[in-house]
């Protein structure tokens, strides 16, 4: 048995398992990428009006850290709720989300997690806003499984 | 230690050692503000206490990864260093580097931090454990590269041996998948598709070869056994690795806008991830058990089957618990993902970084091979306060877990987020009190360094 499966086998299939797949995993990327523009809500991307909207919102989702307290799609920390279907949840309400994020109180909530008060302007809550709609419509297969994230 | 310049590792395993030190203790911050929710709040939000502990973790462990490679690349290769200097001077960039990234975390607000470092310019911050201001993560190229260039260098002119192969391509795979941290567009499909190439290709990819290669070198020196035996298992086992984990980041590509077939791809080879890990642990016994020397550092030995065990349990059995996707409907993005996320990286990285330091340790102390028995044991409490912890931490993340996927998405009447997580909190009182025991292991596994030095080795029976 030790004679039978040598190094050089146990190299080759290394080498050759490895090329293998990742090729297959760039061809799958490749018809991902195909499959793209039909679920990933480009249209409110491409749109004149939205666009730099929603660019402004994604560098301030950034620049603020969001993602180390709340989820978006699932992805990100576990501390607070997911956003990625904040827009559904709040009634397909930007104004309900732009008064959220700006009454939160400067020194938090007495023994409770609360979010930190960022003062935005109002261009900038309404760009976060858009941002968060525009994630919301992204085809996520269904997920989350009901509107509480 | 064979050749002078092997010493330079010393300096990156004992920043390392500071770094997790580092990492625990922002991590109990975080475990008290899940449960005490105002907790040093405004002053320090929830996400500043995580930035530093998982950019803490990621660096400790990079420079761990590095520390091994200038301790094992130089006696494989037998030869000296290329360039010693160089792995001096980029020691000191990288870890003044870290230091000023969680500097600027600490007392600049995020929005502040990324003003001044002008992530303007190429914004690439505040995504998930990629929140380094892109200075800082050009440094990090820069740090990669000269580290390549050294161990590569080393490769070229001394003896090319299997271990030093696979370790430079690990290595080599981890510098060439951080440059997707650069690509970061508004569209938020493709940002999330390709941060993954470098979040699940490093720790289910390339990370695992790195992983194999210090396991093997540790299992060679320790156990006498043939190298081709060992080479051949160190090829099988990385061979598995990629074959079912370059597909298997198909199972981060169910529910972020990325088509339906991902769950099929992705279910199929995420469900085969455990079998290198299973192969692992196999291989460790198997070597350990075939032994043709007892080596008197018996606390490496424990640390390396260790490694070989909870890799196994944290990243292929809880991996596996969560990564079919009709369960990952239910679980993605909860408590259960914590409670993989830290057996996995306790298991696989944490303890292959531990081996490797209490393997070399000794002798870059300038011992012949082992610290004195009294340091060993002690260092075996820590190992097993450390273990014990991280399997209970895990446990209760995923009580947790399983309750807040049942309330929150699966009841008759689905609750709110912030509801559940007030019924679950005692989940994360459990959880907070074996981090202080984990913390209590860290200070004892550290008090091993200091006992024991003026001590005599221990003597060993030789072995038939």
């Amino acid at each position: 048995m030790a004679q039978a499966f040598t190094k050089t086998m146990a190299r080759n299939i290394f080498y050759g398992g490895t090329l293998f797949f990742f090729l297959l995993f760039l061809a799958l990327t490749f018809d991902s990428h195909g499959q793209f523009p039909s679920r990933d809500n480009r249209a409110a991307l491409e749109s004149p009006d939205l666009g730099p909207k929603i660019a402004l919102g994604k560098k301030l989702w950034e620049e603020n850290d969001c993602i180390g307290c709340h989820t978006l799609l699932g992805e990100g920390a576990y501390f607070a709720p997911e956003l990625g279907n904040v827009y559904k949840r709040f009634g397909e309400s930007k104004e309900a989300i732009m008064g959220f994020i700006k009454s939160r109180p400067k020194d938090g909530v007495p023994g409770r997690r609360s979010m930190p008060q960022f003062n935005f302007t109002d261009e900038e809550l309404d760009a976060l806003a858009e941002f968060l709609k525009y994630v919301s419509g992204i085809n996520t297969s269904h997920w989350p499984p009901n509107v509480n994230g | 230690m064979k050749y002078k310049s092997q010493k330079v590792a010393r300096l990156y395993f004992i920043a390392a050692l500071v770094l997790f030190v580092a990492q625990i203790l922002f991590g109990l911050i975080m475990g008290l503000q899940y449960v005490m929710g105002d907790f040093l709040f405004p002053y320090m939000p929830f996400n500043v206490a995580r930035m530093v502990h998982t950019n803490a973790l990621i660096v400790w462990l990079l420079m761990a990864f590095m520390g091994a490679a200038y301790y094992l690349v130089p006696e494989e290769a037998e030869t000296e260093l290329a360039m010693p200097w160089l792995a001096t001077l980029m020691f000191w960039i990288f870890f003044l580097a870290a230091g000023a990234t969680v500097a600027g975390y600490l007392l600049l607000s995020y929005s502040d931090l990324a003003k001044l470092t002008m992530n303007d310019m190429l914004p690439t911050m505040g995504r998930e454990f990629l929140e380094q201001p892109t200075i800082t993560k050009l440094g990090i190229v820069v740090v990669a590269l000269a580290f390549l260039l050294n161990i590569g260098l080393t490769i070229l002119k001394g003896r090319k041996t299997v271990i030093n192969l696979v370790l430079l391509m690990g290595l080599t795979g981890l510098a060439v998948f951080f440059l997707f941290s650069f690509y970061n567009p508004t569209n938020v499909v493709l940002d999330k598709y390709y941060w993954w190439w470098v979040v699940h290709l490093w720790v289910e990819g390339v990370w695992e070869l790195i992983l194999g290669a210090i396991l093997a070198f540790v299992l060679i020196k320790t156990t006498g056994v043939d190298r081709e035996v060992i080479e051949k298992w160190l090829y099988i086992i990385i061979a598995m690795t990629l074959i079912t984990g370059i597909i298997g980041t198909g199972h981060h590509y169910y529910w972020i806008g990325t088509p339906e077939y991902w769950q099929w791809w992705g279910s199929i080879f995420s469900a085969m991830e455990p079998i290198p890990f299973f192969m692992m642990t196999v291989f460790a016994f198997n070597m350990v058990n075939k032994r043709r020397r007892n080596h008197p550092n018996k606390a490496a030995m424990l640390w390396a089957l260790g490694t070989a065990v909870m890799a196994f349990l944290g990243a292929g059995v809880w991996g596996f618990l969560h990564t079919l996707a009709p369960v990952n409907y239910y679980t993605h993005g909860s408590q259960i993902t914590a409670a993989h996320g830290h057996m996995a990286f306790y298991g696989a990285y944490v303890m292959i970084s531990l081996t490797i330091i209490s393997y070399a340790m000794p002798m870059l102390m300038g011992r012949t091979a082992a610290n004195s028995n009294r340091s060993q044991v002690r260092e075996m409490w820590g190992f097993w306060l450390m273990t014990i912890s991280i399997v209970f931490i895990t446990l209760f993340l995923t009580g947790a877990g399983v309750l807040q996927a049942f309330l929150q998405r699966m009841g008759e009447n689905p609750t709110p987020f912030m509801v559940v997580q007030d019924k679950i909190a005692l989940f994360y009182w459990l959880r907070e009190i074996t981090g202080v025991v984990f913390l209590i292991g860290l200070i004892v596994y550290l008090s091993s360094f200091f006992v024991g030095r003026n001590e005599p080795e221990p003597e060993v029976a030789v072995a038939e």
